[in-house]
């Protein structure tokens, strides 16, 4: 059954963000001869609608108004409306980001629908879309049908493929009015994120946990990402490392934190409850260095070390030193 | 000022993983031995905050509002002991198995019941289903403005003013009231009810109220009006096993994992 889909795009520095595509090329698996559109806003949307069509829209709503720049949820509920008036989306996919996060609910509530937050997978099943995101703290996963339409799925980041070869043929603009009224007004912003490489895009993450014992604990975790090479290698915490104080909030891989998914995921004196599991479950490979053989991250771990990190880690800067 | 608190009871976010069981049958999860419910800790931090408010203006009331099974008094007592004047517990055979949609059309409803509410406070996300939409949903139904994982809030010159937590940083939203925010765990721990508050809890008055009571049409709530379909719940599996490295010391260990690492073209 063809079904029209709208995906509600985000800009990052004025590009189309990485998870835009993600969810393009999921939009083009649902489709089934229907339509997917795309919404574009801020400065550069109309730019940015190329790297849409070839990412897989086949329409693009977009208004470049800098007023869409900050996200305010009050402006882009109305121009994602304006966007659902006119292709009238059977399912409407959105990031699961700070801006989805707001979003996604707002939509679902003021078109009298469904949302599931935080998908990471959706699929068409006999003509019905079932979506299924983690709960639980990560210790179980569920599967839910809509009853209502259009269905409306926040979607976990790097959780879908961006299509394999870009489309070529190109896609229609429609522009989209203005950024309207917002009830609430953005007073202030602190800047609070690590230099350089961001956790969520480095192919390396090694992270610290409650017991590295004190906030010095994470020198040498740092130590060790910087050997590893500081373009490849960033730095992650557990909850329990930031709560305390000992590394920012920004750093935090978990359920509430960032979902990170490199390559090499190294857990340092952190236990693998299943919340902090939750942002780093999609790792290709998670190694653990843990004083405790019974830690619930060796059963996620493929590689693992039972010993104090405060041997273990200077000793693994060593290694990694003299490799080669 | 009168301030509300949405306040859920769920199971226990800190149980082993080795203890969480699900009854794949019901699409259930099964309560663990000896291991009781919970206030879920984001809604205690939304306490934390709606207290805050009160505590700077000299000033004003907070009632807990819990949707749920009779046991949930217990997470309203919890709200009361930390400082809360009033609980209503919304609990009723047609109330029961919603989604997030029907729990904030009853939450909405509730609130409306009250009149004269200036702010809600919710948690982020209810560590049992993690949506984190109940919030987003009672400001919509309700037609008010809100602000999403705060991290404090306080009301300056009539108007809500949220320090939240973005990607990146922080950053501070002011809105008009009435108004609804949702809190995340940078808000810090909430405080610890002493004992004499907890006995004096146990004295406040608890309201239950049903659908009915709040004028609410069986057909829209619980799981009559339920919008999402649970299809399946399930305990995902994880593949694979762990490789412990081997070593008399922790730089022989440390070598072998740096080799296996190569081996294996990761490092
Ligand atoms: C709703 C909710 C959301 C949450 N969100 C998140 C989230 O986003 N991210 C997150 O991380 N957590 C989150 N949590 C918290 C989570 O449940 C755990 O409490 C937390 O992850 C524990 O952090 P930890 O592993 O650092 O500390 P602990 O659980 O205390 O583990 C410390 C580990 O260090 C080991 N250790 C101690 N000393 C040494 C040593 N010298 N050498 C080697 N190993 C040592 C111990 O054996 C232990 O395994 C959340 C919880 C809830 C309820
Ligand atoms: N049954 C309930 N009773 C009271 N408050 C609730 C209930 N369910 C959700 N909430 C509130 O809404 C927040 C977000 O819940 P959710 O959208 O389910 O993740 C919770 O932290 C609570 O503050």
């Amino acid at each position: 059954m063809a079904r029209n889909i709208l995906v509600v795009g985000e800009l990052e520095g004025g590009e189309l963000s990485s998870t835009t595509a993600e969810l393009l090329a999921l939009g083009t698996r649902l489709v089934d001869g229907g339509a997917v559109s795309v919404t574009l806003l801020g400065s550069g949307a109309g730019d940015a609608a190329g790297a849409a069509f070839a990412a897989g829209a086949d329409n693009a709503y977009v208004s470049s108004d800098a007023g869409y720049d900050d996200f305010r949820s009050d402006q882009w509920v109305g121009a994602v409306e304006e966007a659902m008036g006119q292709s009238s989306p059977d399912a409407v996919f959105i990031a699961q980001s700070m801006a989805g996060r707001d979003l996604g609910p707002r939509l679902a509530f003021r078109n009298d629908t469904a949302v599931a937050m935080d998908c990471v997978s959706v699929e068409d099943d006999g003509g019905d879309l079932k979506a299924t995101r983690s709960c639980y703290g990560g210790s179980a996963q569920a599967t839910y049908s809509f009853a209502t339409s259009p269905a409306v799925a926040t979607i976990r980041a790097k959780s879908q493929d961006p299509l394999e070869t870009p489309n070529d043929g190109g896609g229609n603009t429609v522009e989209l009015s203005g950024a309207g009224d917002s009830r609430s007004e953005i007073v202030g912003r602190e800047a609070a994120v690590s230099e350089g490489l961001q956790i969520q895009d480095a192919p390396i993450v090694v992270s610290g946990g409650r017991g590295l014992g004190d906030p010095e604990g994470f020198e040498v975790v740092e130590e060790l990402a910087a050997t590893i090479g500081t373009d490849k290698a960033a730095v992650g915490a557990s909850r329990a490392a930031v709560d305390l104080g000992w590394y920012p909030t920004s750093q935090q891989v978990g359920l509430t934190g960032k979902v990170v998914t490199p390559d090499l995921y190294v857990a340092i004196a952190i236990s693998g409850a299943s919340q902090h599991m939750a942002g780093c479950s999609g790792s290709k490979t998670i190694v653990a260095i843990n004083r405790d053989p019974e830690a619930n991250i060796f059963t996620a771990a493929r590689y693992g070390i039972v010993g104090d990190y405060k041997e273990v880690v200077p000793a693994l800067i060593e290694a990694v030193k003299n490799l080669d | 000022m009168h301030l509300v608190v949405c306040a859920k009871q769920i199971p226990d976010p800190e149980t082993p993983p080795a203890a969480f069981r699900i009854d794949e049958a019901n699409n259930e999860v099964i309560p663990a031995q000896g291991i009781p419910p919970v206030l879920s800790q984001f809604d205690g931090m939304a306490a934390e905050a709606a207290l805050r408010i009160v505590e700077a203006a000299g000033e004003g009331k907070i009632t807990v509002i819990s949707l749920g099974q009779e046991s949930a008094q217990a997470a309203i007592k919890q709200v009361l002991a930390m400082g809360a004047d009033e609980g209503i517990l919304l609990e009723d055979e047609a109330l029961q198995g919603g989604d997030s949609y029907t729990t904030a059309r009853t939450l909405a409803a509730a609130i409306e019941h009250l009149g004269d509410v200036d702010a809600v406070f919710c948690g982020r996300q209810a560590a049992d289903w993690d949506m984190g939409q109940v919030g987003l949903g009672i400001a919509e139904l309700l037609g008010w403005p809100s602000a999403i994982i705060g991290k404090d809030a306080k009301v300056d010159d009539g108007s809500m003013v949220v320090e939240r937590v973005t990607g990146d940083g922080f950053e501070t939203v002011s809105m008009p009231m009435p108004a609804v925010v949702t809190i995340s765990n940078e808000i810090g721990d909430p405080r610890y009810p002493k004992l004499q508050q907890i006995m004096q809890a146990a004295r406040k008055t608890v309201t239950r109220l049903s659908a009915d009571e709040l004028g609410l049409d069986p057909s829209t709530v619980g799981d009559a009006g339920a919008r999402l379909k649970l299809e399946r719940l399930f305990i995902p599996v994880v593949e694979g096993e762990v490789e412990l490295m081997e070593g008399e010391t922790a730089e022989e260990q440390a070598q072998a994992l740096a080799a296996a690492l190569r081996e294996a073209k990761i490092l």
